[in-house]
């Protein structure tokens, strides 16, 4: 094993990280306020607003992510209309391209999960809040969110693993994060096996990261739902 | 719109054809890999209720890991690699200069590991479902392991895991686009190809969603059929 080589290696793909999470952060963030809003119409009862929401989750989960970042970057710009319009400025660049196309991506997969979590709130209690007349944002704030949330919180820590692992698709439009950087030192030394023992190491770290944080906040979410103490004799 | 049907279509301007082909290579990698995946997401199932503890860990920490790192360090992985390998090796036998492993193939296999951890995933929790006393039964008439396996385990594991092999097919299809990055022709690629000879990426790029979508649905209504082939003997309410 080369040592020297892998810590330079490291160190080159170190520099990636931000850009790694900066990306996925961003893209989770706008993608829960997209995955909310949907979740919200397929829920509404309203035809048309659910059939929409449907047809979106249909077409985000059912097509490569890749394909989905090739459309939005490539694809746009063959229209003058978009190539004239204020937004240009952002779809040129990589990085809002990539941006967007993880919010939207994140955003289906997202919705299915939170719309499971607001569904599994027993009904009784959306009519006891309904009975005493409270207004639908409070309702949705004290009863449905709380204990929806509880329930979503492993699915959606999951979706969170693979959106920061979607993130690599980003290097495919040049983008220089983590993944972008590593094939970049794979074509210049031809050595894959300790890039990717590197990359794989640093993406690693960040997952368990993420899936501890997840775990902390779960088991704080499910204080009041843990079983009483019982006494091991009994 | 005419444009765009000309520009799809069979004609001798038409990339319908070149499309199609991509897209039942695009089917066929699947296939391989989604085939792999089986296989060594069986192995890997079968090491993690072995109750051995060292193969036990080992099978955690292959899911752990592969499920967190990203799909395209795999294929760069294994294609380049896989490529730097060959040549070391042709080297030692007199050859010269570099040999390139083939796409499908690095493709296939990288996507097939990757499957494999989702599979074996799906695999254990179908085998959990199975009732310990039908393993007992099978254990008490003093049953060969093997054949206990293709008898009692199987057939019936298979209906608990059906739902959840539609899932990871559809996985290892999406992922298969990925392997445009090493060069293999399948629906991205092609559209990659076309949407560089006519200046009309956009055409292109909606044509490998509708192309996916499609897959993607009829894989889903296929994998329906199963199920309710495999679950006829299965009394409800």
């Amino acid at each position: 094993m080369d040592f020297v080589f892998l810590f330079d290696t490291l160190r080159q793909l170190i520099a990636g990280v931000p850009l790694l999470l900066k990306l996925a952060s961003i893209s989770i963030a706008a993608g829960a306020v997209l995955a909310l809003l949907l979740a919200l119409m397929r829920l509404s009862g309203s035809r048309a607003l659910s059939l929409i929401a449907q047809a979106y989750v249909f077409v985000f989960r059912g097509t490569p992510l890749l394909v989905q970042i090739f459309l939005i970057y490539y694809g746009l710009g063959q229209f003058p209309e978009v190539r004239q319009s204020i937004a240009w400025p952002l779809l040129r660049e990589p990085y809002w391209c990539a941006l967007l196309a993880f919010t939207l991506n994140t955003a289906a997969y997202s919705s299915e999960i939170i719309r499971g979590g607001i569904l599994s709130v027993p009904f009784g209690q959306i009519e006891a809040a309904r009975a005493c007349g409270m207004p639908r944002f409070l309702m949705f704030r004290r009863i449905i969110a709380p204990q929806g949330l509880r329930v979503v919180l492993p699915a959606y820590g999951n979706e969170l693993i693979l959106m920061t692992r979607s993130t690599a698709l980003a290097s495919v439009i040049t983008l220089m994060e983590v993944t972008g950087i590593a094939s970049t030192i794979i074509s210049e030394t031809f050595r894959a096996v300790e890039v990717f023992i590197c990359a794989g190491a640093i993406y690693l770290v960040i997952n368990f990261a993420i899936s501890r944080a997840i775990a902390i906040i779960e088991r704080r979410f499910s204080k009041q739902v843990r079983p009483l103490a019982v006494p091991a004799h009994i | 719109m005419i444009n765009f049907i000309e520009l799809m279509g069979f004609g001798p301007k038409g990339w319908g054809a070149l499309l199609l082909q991509a897209a039942l290579m695009t089917v066929t990698v699947s296939c391989a890999a989604f085939a792999l995946g089986s296989a060594l997401g069986c192995l890997i199932a079968w090491a993690r209720i072995s109750g051995n503890r060292v193969l036990q860990v080992a099978s955690d920490a292959y899911t752990t890991v592969l499920r967190g790192i990203p799909d395209l360090l795999v294929i760069y992985l294994l294609y380049f690699g896989g490529s730097t390998a060959l040549t070391a090796i042709a080297q030692k036998f007199g050859a010269t200069g570099f040999i390139g492993v083939n796409a499908f193939g690095a493709g296939a296999i990288a996507i097939g590991i990757i499957s494999a951890a989702y599979q074996s995933e799906v695999f254990r929790g179908a085998y959990g479902a199975i009732a310990a006393g039908e393993l007992e039964a099978a254990r008490a008439v003093g049953m060969p392991r093997w054949l206990m396996f293709r008898r009692i385990i199987a057939p019936q594991a298979l209906r608990y895991a059906l739902p959840g092999l539609g899932n990871v097919w559809q996985i290892a299809v999406k992922e298969s686009a990925l392997i445009s990055v090493v060069g293999l022709t399948e629906i991205l690629r092609q559209a990659q190809v076309g949407a560089g000879s006519t200046r009309q990426p956009f055409a292109f790029y909606i044509t490998a969603i509708l192309l996916y979508l499609t897959i993607s649905t009829a894989s889903g209504w296929c994998f329906q059929r199963a199920e309710t082939i495999t679950t006829r003997g299965v009394r409800r309410g």
